[in-house]
């Protein structure tokens, strides 16, 4: 049983630490929903149908430990409603140079609610399938892709509110207000 | 275009994921083809798409933290006493929680499937791991108020139940408590030593026809938990205690003689 998981389960840590972290915005909090996660694994290896499907079932139990955590901490109060939040709330000052002319994508990633950010991250970037993904989060492939287009559409928006690209100068010559 | 099915707004997501058949595939490329417009949207996607993955590529790249070695974790889960059992009992009451977990492959994998005496084996540990570490109320009627609670249990396990004497091992009897398994009610009867060790004796009536008779004690070793189970005529019995198998066994078979002197 031993090595059988190693090899199995191993190679989706690295994955299973950046689904976590981009989903609840928290490193720290994140490795240990990770570490809850691979317990879990640990524990029920054994009862694992042989041709079940690791990589999705360990997507499953991470992601309903971040659901959780995520309503816990929100039920104490320290999380923002992401839809309900201000934009400017997640938007890099334009105090950097980059932040002039562009939004940052992972801010933008941020700023989805956390159905949008799951699925554009089980789709686009951990690369299950709509079912995989349909599985993970128990909701109908159908649900799976009305979300996945309202996420990218949200975030193509978001990205474009940033730019006033042509209005606005080079950075060494932007006028500042002048200060009586 | 198209002689073919009319395109969808999931045909360009699963374009842009690579995940459409190709016959599919080539009808929209040649649809994006005859449609500049959207084809700057689909664009878009997968620029957006290709960008956060480029981002957070970084993020999979990184050191693992010893923490999360998974070879010490499966390592250290074999060593005694590493997770208290109340804590995997709540572990297992938060996934029943969640729901979608084990629904999905894994039926069952929240309550392990336990017949016979090995479920009641597991009951009495987890009876022992709620019960024995409380200091204000370990029991819900005292040995003082014995007939009250012998009485009571064999009404709900509708056998007369017998109190073991274990004063030869240095065992008192402390009382006992009516608590719930999956079984039905069992009844806990608890016992301590001058040194402050618990051990519980669980009885209940054995329900799904397995193991009515097993005299045979069966063991239960889990961290720092130890228990023999065993039945006769129908009543399961498990005396489980964070004692060594050692101590325990010989007081197992102890209990036994006292309760069914024809074994």
């Amino acid at each position: 049983m031993k090595n059988d998981i190693i090899l199995i389960v191993e190679p989706l840590i690295p994955h299973l630490r950046r689904y976590a972290r981009v989903l609840v915005r928290d490193q720290a909090g994140a490795d240990d929903l990770v570490q809850d996660c691979l317990e879990h694994m640990i524990s029920r290896w054994h009862q694992r149908r042989a041709d079940g499907n690791a990589r999705a079932w360990a997507f499953t139990i991470l992601h309903n430990l971040a659901v959780n955590a995520m309503r816990q901490k929100s039920r104490r109060g320290e999380h923002t409603p992401i839809e309900d939040a201000d934009e400017s709330q997640f938007a890099q000052g334009p105090s950097q140079q980059e932040g002039l002319y562009r939004r940052d994508l992972l801010k933008g990633l941020e700023a989805l609610s956390e159905e949008h950010r799951s699925v554009i991250l089980l789709v686009s970037i951990e690369d299950l399938s709509y079912a995989e993904t349909a599985s993970v989060l128990g909701v109908p492939i159908g649900t799976v892709m009305s979300r996945l287009a309202r996420a990218r559409e949200k975030l193509l928006v978001w990205m474009e509110g940033a730019t006033p690209v042509a209005s606005v100068p080079p950075s060494g010559t932007v006028n500042l207000r002048r200060i009586k | 275009m198209m002689n073919g099915r009319p395109v969808a707004e999931e045909d360009l997501h699963a374009y842009v994921d690579d995940a459409l058949p190709t016959a599919r595939r080539n009808e929209i490329e040649q649809y994006l083809k005859l449609h500049p417009e959207i084809s700057v949207k689909v664009e878009a996607y997968r620029r957006q798409r290709d960008d956060l993955r480029a981002r957070l590529a970084p993020m999979a790249e990184e050191p693992i933290p010893p923490e999360l070695n998974l070879a010490r974790m499966i390592a250290a889960r074999h060593r005694p006493s590493r997770m208290p059992l109340w804590r995997s009992a709540a572990a297992a009451i938060i996934l029943l929680g969640t729901g979608g977990v084990g629904g999905w492959a894994f039926h069952g994998s929240m309550a392990p499937q336990l017949t016979g005496v090995a479920a009641l084996a597991q009951e009495a540990a987890y009876t022992y791991s709620v019960y024995s570490p409380d200091h204000a109320h370990p029991v819900q009627i005292k040995a003082t108020n014995r007939a009250d609670l012998v009485n009571w249990i064999s009404a709900r396990l509708h056998s007369q139940v017998v109190v073991p004497d274990l004063s030869k091992a240095g065992f008192r009897f402390m009382g006992g408590s009516l608590v719930a398994t999956p079984q039905g009610p069992a009844g806990m009867l608890m016992y301590d030593n001058d040194h402050g060790i618990r051990i519980v004796l669980l009885v209940r009536e054995m329900y799904d026809n397995i193991d009515m008779n097993t005299s045979k004690m069966l063991p239960y070793v889990k961290g720092p938990v130890t228990g023999f189970s065993w039945a006769h005529n129908g009543m399961g019995y498990s005396l489980t205690g964070a004692a060594s198998p050692d101590i325990l066994h010989p007081l197992a078979n102890d209990v036994r003689a006292q309760i069914s002197p024809t074994i």
